[in-house]
């Protein structure tokens, strides 16, 4: 095992895909000479030469569409859109069309492509460099969305979406690129997508999340354990579509309370999803109502300090509402 | 025969004279069939337009006024090697292609046994099985950048001497993604071949209302490749201009855009009426140079075929409708239940 963070597991992925697969290349604005403007492709060219690490001009939603085209020729591309906050430019693409090249020509056609997105706040960023853009993408029926919270599953997982002959849009949390450092292999390991993880052990109630939320719950957990001694089971998504429902419903039935996690605002979102997930197949071992921690319904996020801090879910945020689900 | 110029400067492109009057790489027999192929086009065309009428095909966008265009784009390239990006309106070049009349129409009645998409998509929309050629979706211009996606494929696997061929009509060419294609396209020097069937209106809105300038061609001087403009109603021209692109492409000279000018003759499609927006003159004079009557003229004045020949051919093609239909209507559609497959690689 190496130690790493959340940055360097995906230009590991990167990198050993690009060695072992010739047809493997990637696209995007910067990602040349610059190495992209998170380093995610630092090296990248000195490698593999700039034919297969392209420089695209500012285009979005070319970048996706070529991206589409060449995969459904049989090559794997990886796009980076550089914030997710610059994907809505290439939504049709994405949506419109690589979510259904396979459905609308009846299988005949692989939309092999990954779509990387660095995305979410807590950076600083406003009202453009902090977005979650998950919710649009997830309802989308076509594509899969992936979304590592940790080194170790961001490289597994990177892995295994370059592999997978289906769009993956793989959304990577800017603020835990460098904050999340952990254990990872060093050489070839897959995660396989579509499967949550029981991130903490806990019998006193079900926290569900995914991306850096994953890590502001178990410092929430943690504080809730050794002040109260309540033990919070929290699940890391991990994937967002096609959701890990059974996890999901195996822990709440154990636990039979539920809270859910997320940055994202929470009208039509992935806690929509999970909650109304629960309520279907879980609501007869519920003993309480299903809670969300969420930033208000306010577009993402204000710049100043601290208006961002208020917007943000935060560790003493999520205790909060653990504490009052446990006291209900 | 008109040069390209990378200014992009519209050049005009006059038929070549090779032997018998024929532009190279064409010989007579290749010639009749072109027109064969445009005739089952018309009468396919006609028959799907009254199954319209009757109730059975949902919607038909018409290749009236195209047909010349679109089967000498095709016979100007190579199936056997190039790649094929069409949109809704390329029935001619489906048939060109070697799709055949019972396949298109499947996909028109939506009937079981539909090769594109097994019919889960309007007519003309998805891929095919036999064919390179492919329409994910009836959005316009969104072919464009996955065309220089297929193009770059083919240049990072060093698979070299091949073209992508581009279809796309004059309102496609109003879309974002066109210029973003052609700009990507034009930097990489990718072997594409963006070919514009401008029949001067998008749905409704005329080419005065759609762009500022004479003609979709002029724009491909600001991506840095060659654009040229040819009456689409001449067979010939636009092979001979189609046929130059393709060689340049292959040549390794960057892409090119060919602009065709066509009429279309019908309506945008069976749910458009185009007398709201056209004057009856306007209509008259379109109909008086129908490429049908002008590739037929001209193929007599060549003495490439006879008024027998002509006859024979239309017969024969009404002949292969009927069939067709007979065939298509007999089938039935595909299950419900089909439509669970294939969201996902299984
Ligand atoms: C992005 C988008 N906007 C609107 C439409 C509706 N629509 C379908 S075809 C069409 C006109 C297209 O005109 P043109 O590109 O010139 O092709 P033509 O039908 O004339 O061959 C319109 C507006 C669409 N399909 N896609
Ligand atoms: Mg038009």
């Amino acid at each position: 095992m190496a130690t790493m963070n959340v940055l360097e597991a995906v230009r590991d992925a990167m990198r050993l895909e690009m060695r072992r697969d010739p047809n493997v290349f990637i696209l995007g604005e910067d990602v040349g000479a610059r190495g992209g403007v998170f380093l995610a492709t630092n090296g990248f060219v000195a490698e593999f030469g700039e034919q297969r690490v392209i420089d695209t001009p500012l285009a979005e939603s070319s970048i996706v569409g070529i991206a589409l085209g060449a995969a459904v020729s049989g090559m794997r591309p990886i796009a980076e859109i550089q914030f997710g906050d610059f994907i809505w430019p290439a939504i049709n693409q994405l949506v419109g069309e690589a979510a259904r090249a396979r459905y609308g020509t009846a299988g005949q056609r692989n939309a092999s492509m990954v779509v990387r997105v660095p995305h979410g706040g807590g950076v600083r960023g406003g009202l453009y460099h902090s977005q979650s853009v998950e919710a649009l993408l997830a309802h989308t029926p076509g594509l899969k969305v992936v979304a590592p919270s940790t080194p170790y599953d961001a490289k597994g997982l990177l892995i295994s979406a370059i592999r997978d002959d289906d769009p993956v849009v793989f959304l990577e949390h800017k603020r835990t690129y460098r904050l999340v450092r952990g254990e990872a292999p060093e050489g070839y390991y897959t995660e396989p997508i579509g499967r949550a993880e029981i991130k903490r052990r806990g019998e006193d109630l079900t926290v569900i999340t995914y991306g850096l939320m994953l890590h502001y719950t178990l410092q929430a957990a943690e504080q809730v354990s050794e002040s109260e001694g309540i033990e919070a089971e929290v699940i890391d998504l991990r994937t967002l579509r096609p959701l890990d429902v059974d996890t999901v419903i195996e822990s709440v039935r154990r636990t039979s309370k539920a809270l859910i996690v997320q940055e994202d605002t929470p009208v039509a979102s992935i806690g929509s999803e999970v909650a109304a997930v629960i309520a279907d197949r879980a609501f007869f071992d519920l003993d309480g109502p299903v809670r969300r921690v969420t930033p208000p319904d306010f577009p993402p996020m204000p710049y100043s300090p601290l208006q961002e801090a208020e917007y943000m879910p935060s560790p003493n945020k999520i205790s909060y509402a653990i504490r009052q689900l446990i006291d209900l | 025969m008109g040069k390209m110029n990378s200014t992009g400067r519209e050049t005009q492109i006059a038929s070549s004279a090779g032997p018998a009057g024929l532009p190279d790489g064409l010989d007579a027999a290749g010639v009749v069939e072109m027109y064969r192929t445009m005739i089952l086009s018309r009468m396919l065309d006609e028959r799907v337009w009254l199954m319209n009428r009757q109730g059975k095909a949902a919607i038909v966008a018409s290749a009236q006024g195209h047909e010349a265009a679109q089967v000498a784009s095709v016979r100007a390239l190579d199936p056997s090697r190039d790649h094929f990006l069409i949109y809704y309106r390329q029935f001619t070049a489906m048939l060109a292609l070697g799709v055949t009349p019972l396949e298109l129409l499947c996909g028109f009645l939506a009937k079981s046994g539909e090769p594109m998409s097994e019919a889960r998509q309007f007519p003309l929309h998805g891929s095919h099985p036999r064919v390179d050629l492919f329409s994910f979706s009836n959005v316009v211009g969104t072919q464009l950048p996955q065309a220089v996606g297929v193009a770059l494929a083919d240049r990072l696997r060093g698979d070299q001497g091949r073209v992508t061929i581009v279809y796309f009509g004059d309102g496609a060419a109003s879309q974002g993604d066109c210029h973003e294609a052609m700009n990507f396209a034009g930097i990489h020097r990718l072997p594409v071949l963006f070919f514009c069937e401008n029949n001067g209106y998008a749905t409704s809105v005329p080419l005065q209302r759609q762009m500022a300038v004479e003609s979709v061609a002029v724009r491909a001087a600001g991506y840095g490749f060659p654009g040229v403009s040819v009456d689409g109603r001449d067979m010939f021209a636009v092979y001979q201009a189609t046929k130059d692109a393709a060689d340049s492409i292959r040549a390794e000279g960057g892409p090119v855009l060919v602009e065709a000018k066509v009429d279309r003759l019908l309506p945008h499609t069976t749910d458009d009426d185009h007398t709201l927006y056209r004057s009856p003159d306007d209509i008259g004079q379109m109909r008086g140079r129908d490429p049908i009557d002008v590739t037929s003229r001209a193929l007599r004045e060549r003495r490439l075929m006879d008024e027998d020949g002509d006859k024979s051919i239309r017969q024969e093609a009404r002949r292969l409708v009927i069939e067709a239909t007979d065939r298509a209507e007999a089938l039935p559609y595909p299950d419900a239940e089909a439509m669970y497959r294939h969201l996902y690689a299984e």
